[in-house]
């Protein structure tokens, strides 16, 4: 039977629901997150080799048939963002267990990351436009919550731009499905494909589809939409700011490569090229941020930013290496994104402060942590052996293909702009003279690191099995290129 | 210092039963007409928030002695494992069926499983309006 697809979507839920039932139970919270994430990896990771061999897989909820059902859509795309979702669960659960008070493990940590996931891993699966949007709507409800959790004064600041950044966006996600409703009668994104196919997509679709673009872009903070990340990426504790790092933007740019390869991808001369440009500023405004800041915090932040820019750069050259490049460089970015926030978190519970100019010498006491950090920032620069380098490679041969010598000029400009912000971490808070405050000891930092430490490792192996990855993303960039196979998998009669 | 309100107090008594009743049967009929777990939840949330008001938060909770976050995660956990409950028949997740039975002083009666999803979506309806309306009434103290 193939409820193996609804698998990943179920254990989340079921679990989140369950522990709201233990909330005093804090070590049984643990477990059961712990327990949840080992089971999404297994079930995702059965999930991928089924479709690998088999091909895409369908679910019809309730048994309806699509169009008339909602079906949850198993490709490589999705099943793979799926397990490296559950990858960093795991991980960031880890750091929990000594990386966050008691006071926000009382009030429903476990149980609002599990919605959380589960809002993620739905709309990875989902195959229905509408479905997309609730999907949207149960990961932000528990983005708002865990934003907000812990109540300190800059928390509650930025909860309040986000919340309001998000309602908006999803107002315009309702009103966009609307239009794309009226002009074609339905939402199974499948039967939407065909129905647009069929009439060529008009000027009036393209809109729409520019319509969406806005709304995923707010999402993903692509520029000029992007205002609201540095703010609210930097309030919350470390670990939750991991979270979103790693999984809530890629959300926002699995959308959009869903929406313009499987949708609208008649007229990419106009949408592919705005994408493109935007994604250009993209990267040049997270660059010029990440350089210009002395808050780690930031410059993170800032990183997050510039790699949408160079993940959607992928969509924009839209041919085999590019959508290549553009995945695998989400997969990785997912990874070392999530890795590089928890060592910041780690540096910062030594450090008791977010300025670089404040501490240095970290590597003296704590060599795990330094190298590990370099790892890292090597890795997110696209320095060869790691997994940033297939990547980018990759976005840099699609780009050429397509003629966009411009974008990709900036593309590899901003990978060295990426290498100085991080290095400038390492040299300056890592490296240096001794200058630590008193109040650190060895032994708080042990739990926190590891976590980075297995995100690194797997990362390292992403990178040197680039062999072993190859399969996977190239049926995922195929199914991309060639809708007709997801439409043939969802509508087979 | 609280004035005398025992017109309030003596009419919400009465009124109290009425409004459940009624949502009771709201949430029953959804199935073929206006109504369900939704409507029916607020209605129910509604009569204790009636009963809040002639009273006090503090008699709602001797009154009704559970916690609401409780009830939300009761109903969620209904609401989920009846979709998962046709796993068991090999159908896929939430799938629904129904059926037509004899039931005692009701007659043939037509019973459905989303029935069983609805009772959850009452549930959860009823335990998160209270527990919003109750955790901010009690900022007061």
């Amino acid at each position: 039977m193939n409820n193996l697809i609804i698998a990943p979507l179920l254990i989340p839920l079921l679990t989140g629901v369950i522990l709201l039932f233990l909330r005093k139970h804090i070590v049984a919270q643990k477990v059961l997150s712990m327990l949840s994430g080992l089971a999404i990896i297994a079930t995702s990771g059965v999930l991928l080799g089924d479709v690998l061999t088999n091909g895409v897989g369908s679910y019809q909820l309730g048994g309806w048939q699509p169009p008339f059902g909602i079906v949850l859509v198993a490709d490589s795309l999705s099943v793979l963002l799926v397990l490296f979702s559950s990858i960093i669960l795991v991980a960031t659960t880890l750091f929990t267990y000594k990386g966050l008070d008691l006071e926000r493990k009382n009030y429903y940590y476990y149980p609002l990351v599990q919605f959380l996931l589960t809002g993620i891993i739905g709309a990875f699966l989902t195959g229905d436009l509408f479905n997309l949007f609730v999907f949207f709507e149960v990961l932000l409800m528990s983005s708002y919550a865990l934003i907000v959790l812990g109540g300190t004064k800059t928390q509650l600041g930025e909860s309040i731009k986000y919340v309001l950044v998000n309602v908006i966006s999803s107002a315009l996600f309702v009103t966009a499905v609307a239009f794309l409703y009226s002009m074609t009668g339905t939402l199974n994104m499948a039967d939407l494909s065909q129905r647009i196919a069929e009439i060529g997509q008009p000027g009036l679709v393209t809109v729409v589809a520019l319509l969406f673009l806005i709304v995923f872009g707010m999402k993903a903070a692509i520029f000029p939409l992007y205002f609201w990340l540095p703010g609210s990426y930097s309030a919350p504790p470390p670990v939750i700011s991991a979270i979103f790092a790693g999984l809530l933007t890629k959300v926002g740019i699995y959308a959009i490569y869903r929406v313009f390869t499987i949708i609208f991808y008649h007229h990419p001369e106009i949408t592919h090229q705005i994408i493109g440009i935007l994604a250009t500023i993209t990267m040049i405004v997270g660059v010029i941020g990440a350089v210009a800041y002395n808050d780690l915090h930031k410059i993170l932040v800032y990183n997050v930013v510039a790699g949408v820019g160079f993940i959607l750069l992928g969509l924009s050259s839209f041919n085999e290496d590019g959508l290549f490049g553009g995945i695998f460089y989400l997969l990785h970015d997912m990874m070392i994104k999530a890795a590089l926030f928890l060592l910041v978190g780690a540096i910062i519970a030594i450090t008791q402060t977010t300025k670089m100019n404040q501490a240095s010498g970290i590597i003296k006491h704590y060599p795990l942590l330094g190298w590990s950090f370099l790892v890292a920032a090597l890795s997110l620069a696209g320095v060869p052996p790691l997994s940033g380098f297939f990547g980018k490679l990759a976005l840099i041969q699609g780009g050429f293909l397509a003629e966009q010598y411009v974008f990709v000029g900036v593309l590899l400009l901003s990978s060295l702009l990426v290498l100085y912000s991080v290095m400038r971490i390492f040299f300056l808070v890592i490296l240096g003279e001794d200058r630590l405050p008193e109040t650190h000891n060895s032994g708080q930092i042990k739990g926190l690191v590891y976590p980075s430490v297995f995100l690194l490792v797997l990362s390292f192996l992403m990178g040197m099995g680039a062999e072993f990855v190859y399969p996977y993303v190239a049926d995922a960039t195929f199914t991309l290129l060639n809708p007709e196979i997801y439409i043939e998998a969802v509508l087979k009669e | 210092m609280r004035t005398n309100d025992v017109i309030l107090k003596t009419a919400t008594q009465l009124i109290i039963f009425i409004i459940i009743i009624f949502s009771i049967y709201v949430f029953l009929a959804g199935h073929h007409n206006p109504g369900g777990g939704f409507i029916g939840g607020l209605m129910t949330a509604a009569a204790f928030v009636l009963l809040g008001l002639a009273f006090d938060i503090d008699t709602v909770k001797k009154t009704i002695p559970i916690d609401f976050k409780m009830i939300t995660a009761l109903g969620l956990l209904i609401a989920v494992l009846t979709g998962v409950g046709a796993f068991v028949f090999g159908a896929n997740f939430l799938t629904h069926t129904f059926d037509y039975f004899m039931l005692p002083l009701l007659g043939e009666t037509e019973l459905a499983t989303a029935l069983l999803f609805d009772i959850g979506v009452y549930l959860v309806v009823i335990g998160v309006t209270l527990t919003i309306i109750f955790s901010i009434g009690e900022d007061q103290k």
